[in-house]
């Protein structure tokens, strides 16, 4: 697409400076979701899939409201249901829309070694332009949220784009148009910020003392940010991590392969090495955390 | 709804029973999202699963599914005994100070007048006292033991805390604190509403359930109040049309009712409809009836509607007996009725027990199926298997399939759970040769006419004079229709105060039922719907969402029946001078000269409240009926029968009568009692229901559906499926006596065991949808499994309570 509506500030595998001249006056933008309002329904699946002409296979059911079972490159949003009794022993059902979250400071972008496969907007929308993308997987391992997806079809990541397309044309996403309770908005990102306030104050008023907002500082916050009754506690919403980080191989990565440039990158990137932490758990340790840090140090 | 959809966001507190209504109505339930958010509203959710309604309430507790009136009465009884009433409310406008008759009795579950033999009741003892100046005599000091404050308070003493544990297998501190919570509505600066659906219509004592919700709401001055009510969600976008316009066997247009067999006399019909008030002063508004009903023969048959003929009184077929879905396929099982036409219906699927609508259906000559859509009724013949394991060389009956539009791709309007009349306009033009069903029905019409014309028959008036007026006969326009059932004048109408003015000139559309006349000079085929095409067009195209209150009360948009009126009762919501209980959320008051405000008064609108008329206008009595008097089937206050399945082997409530065990007014046909499972064979209790994903057996054909919930599936609790061995995602049998399904089992929390009079039930949920048809999964019908009966009053079969057996497979 056309992206002059959007000013690209960050490109992956780019050294060349972006352009600066415009600022971003309109600010930075965020999508919040209200996990204690949403119900569940699938409408914002369905109208992402409407939207962005995604089609996923007809499943099967495997126990479990979650369909299809995962992201892919044809679903870019699911919810996940996970069932929490809670110490008074009353059951709670978490249900969580689970998908890219923009990350301000974006593992994936920053991992991705094909120049301008990932661009990150002035808005704070992080996009993947797969016609850059030679299908590595080197996004997966470096996005904390297990996001991208790389397609069987033409070996390309997919995630959400925060309906950029739609965005850059002062329209809301798809989901939040669609979502009928109101459990999504989108706007600024500290109009966000304060709605989320009210709807936290709400929240402690019925008992859940520990509500709060997710915009991890890890990556830097998020454009995409949670309402949780549990703050304290992610890992209930089927494993929002507790704090996200971009991980440690990232980094590392960075530090060796700057310098050797895309040939070099695509030749390695057969290695096995490269392939298990492209497709591998995105675990790290404080070690590697430790490693990272320093890496990234490094890295002007 | 007596309210309406924004409205809800008006409660303080809500209170989803019967109903699921975040899943079901997720578009409407965003009012409830409303009052939580900007009202600061409690949400009580009250279920036998924790549904995804549960997962955004403040308070859920689960209940034994058919258990609802005994939570309901309790509360009742909680209400009476703690005097959490609103007595200004309850002493004013209903009957709790109404006399009953000596006759009326009680006993062990069981009403006086019951016949055991034809399973009914002679109703005559079950009425009021009348004074000798010919009303009802009352006495407002409630302290008459046979005032209905007095039988009702003594009906629900056996609904205690403890049998609600024991029958509902609801937690007693739950029980407690959600009756604690309702009860904080009983003060005029608080409204609770109710939000129910297919959870309470769907049993054998359905319409006892609602009863029981609505007297809940009259205790505490929740009805006719903005953010109370009783709100019936309706599933269809136009299920609320179906019934306003007549389509069930036994009713007229606008809730006229069709005479029965005994009924030949033209005023004896009306008489009986057409009450005379039992109360001085009091309005009740369906004196009426005959203005409505000779407009609507006027809009039916015109010229050949007369006063000489009452009006072509004769035309109308009198019933003998109620002709509704079940009563339809028993007589072709019977081998009494051979044809059918199914219209956008697909009973293989809708209705109870598959075995037995197959074998119906395959006793027919012909069936006829208009339907957009490949049902399973039109293939009801094919084998698929063991998901219709049929033998098609037996069925001889001829299936036609007529491929209709869908609503989009026609005029027309829809009326919602609101009441609001809506129109929509085509979006797309039908795919190949689909054709309205107005073309169909016409072509049909017409052909039957032509016949009758040329041949005669045995009674051919009704048919060929049938007012058939459309520019094209063989396709009314949707436009044509909606302007004759709101209404013309058929000559100039003169001012009744003054003859020579002309109010309305002949052809002119009415602008609503108040202009109705009984002298044939008018004609409306829906007095309800008279004015939604009014004088000045199409009043249900309005789009004007402007809000001048700040309530909801958009009253420009659409169009609401009756006479675009939002909230029903809305008298109620002013105390007995005309002032609003809650000035906060003002829906009308009295002005020293008129009664105005942000709805259309239901009320004489020059009535000065100090005349004492009663808000309830309707009702003969002019205030709302604790006490139903005849109108119910089996009994004037609800009590709790088991479903026809029951865990239990006697009702707690009535344990020494056998009688009380099932209502023991609903009709059950011998076969379908014999194919009833007992708990021996059959452990667990089951309830069918609807998902978010999908809308009945519609969406299965759709891609965008089928891919967020492929695969049929049954909800399982964790406990049962321990107890069986079943793993989460493993496939399970369920089988009732009447026959069984597999599907994907899904272990769950949400749905726990019960102990129920001391022993452990457990609950298996199963979603319907799945079908052999369609793009989704191929999956068994669910109604493979649910019996053959109905509620007393309605026959809506007991699709949510039945027993099953699970096993691995
Ligand atoms: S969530 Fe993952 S894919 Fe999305 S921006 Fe962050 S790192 Fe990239
Ligand atoms: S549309 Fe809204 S309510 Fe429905 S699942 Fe998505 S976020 Fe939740």
């Amino acid at each position: 697409m056309a992206l002059q509506s959007l000013d690209i500030i960050r490109r992956s595998a780019t050294t060349l400076p972006e352009p600066q001249a415009r600022g971003a006056h309109a600010g930075q933008v965020a999508k919040l979701i209200d996990v204690s309002k949403c119900i569940g329904c699938k409408a914002c699946q369905v109208a992402c899939m409407e939207w962005n002409d995604l089609r996923d296979e007809i499943g099967t059911c495997t126990g479990h409201y979650d369909n299809p079972h995962d992201l892919s490159d044809q679903s870019w949003t699911l919810m996940r249901f996970a069932e929490y009794e809670n110490p008074k022993g009353d059951l709670e059902w978490l249900i969580r829309k689970d998908g890219c979250m923009h990350c301000a400071d974006p593992g994936c972008l920053k991992a991705c070694p094909s120049p301008g496969a990932i661009v990150q907007y002035a808005n704070g929308i992080v996009d993947f332009h797969e016609e850059n993308c030679i299908g590595c997987g080197y996004c997966v391992t470096g996005c904390p949220f297990n996001v991208p997806r790389i397609s069987k079809k033409d070996h390309k990541a997919y995630k959400c784009t925060l309906c950029s397309d739609r965005v850059s044309v002062g329209l809301e996403p798809a989901c939040v148009k669609t979502c009928p309770t109101g459990a999504i908005t989108f706007g600024s990102k500290e109009d966000m910020q304060q709605h989320a306030a009210e709807r936290i104050e709400d929240l402690k008023s019925r008992g859940f003392d520990q509500a709060g907002l997710y915009d991890p500082a890890g990556v830097g916050g998020t454009h995409v940010m949670y309402v949780l009754q549990h703050a304290d506690q992610p890992q209930l919403y089927s494993g929002l991590p507790e704090n996200p980080k971009i991980s440690a191989m990232v980094g590392l990565w960075k530090g060796i392969s700057k310098p050797l440039g895309l040939l070099a990158i695509i030749a390695t990137a057969a290695a096995g090495f490269f392939h298990y932490i492209g497709i591998g758990p995105n675990e790290t340790d404080e070690q590697d955390e430790e490693a990272a840090r320093r890496e990234l140090e490094k890295t002007p | 709804m007596t309210n309406h959809w924004v409205d809800i966001k008006n409660a303080d507190l809500v209170l989803i029973m019967g109903g699921n209504a975040a899943e079901a109505h997720p578009c409407g339930f965003k009012w409830v999202t409303e009052a939580k958010a900007h009202n600061k509203a409690k949400l009580i959710v009250v279920d036998p699963r924790f549904t995804r309604s549960a997962s955004v309430a403040d308070v859920y507790a689960p209940i034994r599914t058919g258990t609802d009136i005994v939570f309901l009465g309790g509360l009742i009884n909680y209400l009476l005994t703690n005097d959490k009433i609103q007595r200004e409310y309850v002493v004013n406008y209903t009957d709790l100070s109404f006399i009953v008759k000596d006759e009326f009795a009680f006993t062990d579950g069981i009403y006086s007048g019951y016949n055991v033999d034809k399973r009914s009741y002679d109703k005559s003892s079950w009425d009021y006292a009348r004074g000798d100046d010919g009303y009802v005599k009352t006495d407002p000091t409630l302290a008459d033991p046979r005032c209905v404050y007095n039988l009702l308070k003594q009906h629900y003493t056996r609904y205690t805390p403890e049998m609600v544990e024991r029958v509902c297998g609801t937690p007693k501190d739950k029980v407690l604190q959600i009756w604690d919570m309702i009860a904080s509505t009983a003060t005029p600066d608080r409204a609770m509403t109710i939000m129910y659906a297919l959870g309470w219509t769907q049993h054998s004592i359905g319409s006892q359930m609602i009863r029981t919700g609505a007297m809940v709401q009259l205790l505490l001055g929740n009805i006719g109040i903005s953010g109370g009510g009783m709100n019936a969600l309706r599933g269809h976008s136009n299920i609320q049309g179906l019934t306003d316009l007549g389509l069930m066997s036994n009713l007229l247009t606008g809730y006229m009712t069709l005479p029965g067999e005994k009924e030949q006399d033209f005023e004896a019909y009306i008489g009986l409809r057409a009450q005379k008030p039992l109360r001085p002063n009091q309005l009740s508004y369906w004196q009426n009836y005959r203005k409505f009903f000779v407009s609507f023969m006027k809009s039916w048959w015109g010229d050949a509607a007369t006063a000489e003929n009452n009006w072509a009184f004769d035309y109308l077929p009198k019933l003998d007996k109620q002709y509704d879905m079940l009563q339809a396929y028993e007589l072709m099982n019977q081998g009494k009725m051979n044809g059918y036409i199914c219209q956008g219906f697909n009973p293989l699927a809708a209705a109870p027990n598959k075995a037995k609508l197959s074998a119906s259906f395959s006793k027919l000559k012909y069936l006829v199926i208009m339907d957009p859509l490949a049902t399973e009724t039109s293939e009801f013949w094919k084998n698929y298997g063991p998901l219709n394991d049929v033998d098609s060389s037996k069925i001889q009956t001829e299936v036609f399939r007529l491929p209709t539009t869908c609503f989009a791709e026609e005029n027309g309007s829809l009326t919602n759970s609101s009441r609001w009349l809506q129109w929509h306009w085509k979006g797309a033009e039908p795919p190949g040769e689909a054709r309205s069903d107005l073309e169909i029905m016409a072509g049909l019409f017409l052909r039957m006419r032509d016949m009758y014309r040329k041949d005669g028959g045995a009674f051919a008036d009704p048919i060929v004079n049938l007012t058939w007026k459309y520019a094209q006969p063989h396709s009314p326009d949707p436009e044509e229709l909606a302007r004759e059932y709101s209404g013309n004048a058929l000559k100039d109408l003169a001012d009744p105060k003054d003859a020579t003015k002309i109010t309305r000139k002949a052809g002119e559309q009415l602008a609503g039922f108040a202009e109705l006349r009984d002298d044939g000079s008018t004609a409306s085929g829906c007095w309800i719907f008279c004015g939604a095409w009014g004088p000045t067009g199409n009043l249900m195209a309005r789009r004007d969402n402007a809000d001048p209150t700040g309530i909801g009360q958009t009253i420009n948009w659409a169009w609401a029946w009756p006479a675009n009126r939002r909230v029903l009762y809305n008298r109620a919501s002013c105390d007995p001078h005309g002032k609003p209980f809650n000035p906060k959320r003002k829906l009308i008051a009295w002005n020293g000269a008129a009664w105005a405000g942000a709805d259309i008064p239901d009320f004489k609108v020059d009535e000065n409240p100090e005349n004492g008329m009663g808000p309830f206008i309707m009702n003969p009595e002019g205030v709302a009926r604790f006490f139903a008097r005849a109108n119910m089937a089996e009994g004037p206050f609800p009590e709790h029968y088991e479903p026809f399945e029951s865990p239990l082997a006697t009702n707690p409530l009535n344990p020494n009568q056998p009688q009380a065990m099932n209502n023991p007014a609903a009709r059950v046909f011998a076969q379908d009692r014999e194919a009833f499972g007992k708990a021996d064979k059959f452990p667990h209790v089951a309830t069918t229901y609807r998902l978010t994903e999908h809308f009945h057996y519609w969406t299965k054909h759709v891609r965008l559906n089928a891919i967020v919930q492929p695969e049929q599936f049954v909800e399982i609790g964790a406990a049962l499926a321990d107890e069986l061995g079943i793993g989460n995602g493993s496939r399970v049998r369920v089988s009732s006596n009447r026959g069984h399904i597999e599907a994907v089992a899904m272990v769950t929390k949400r749905i726990k065991p019960l102990t129920i009079e001391g022993k452990t039930v457990h609950t298996v949920g199963v979603p319907i949808h799945w079908g052999f048809l369609g793009v989704a999964k191929p999956g068994y019908l669910a109604n493979t499994l649910t019996p053959f009966v109905g509620d007393a009053n309605t026959n809506t079969p007991e699709f949510k309570s039945f027993l099953v057996k699970v096993e691995k497979v």
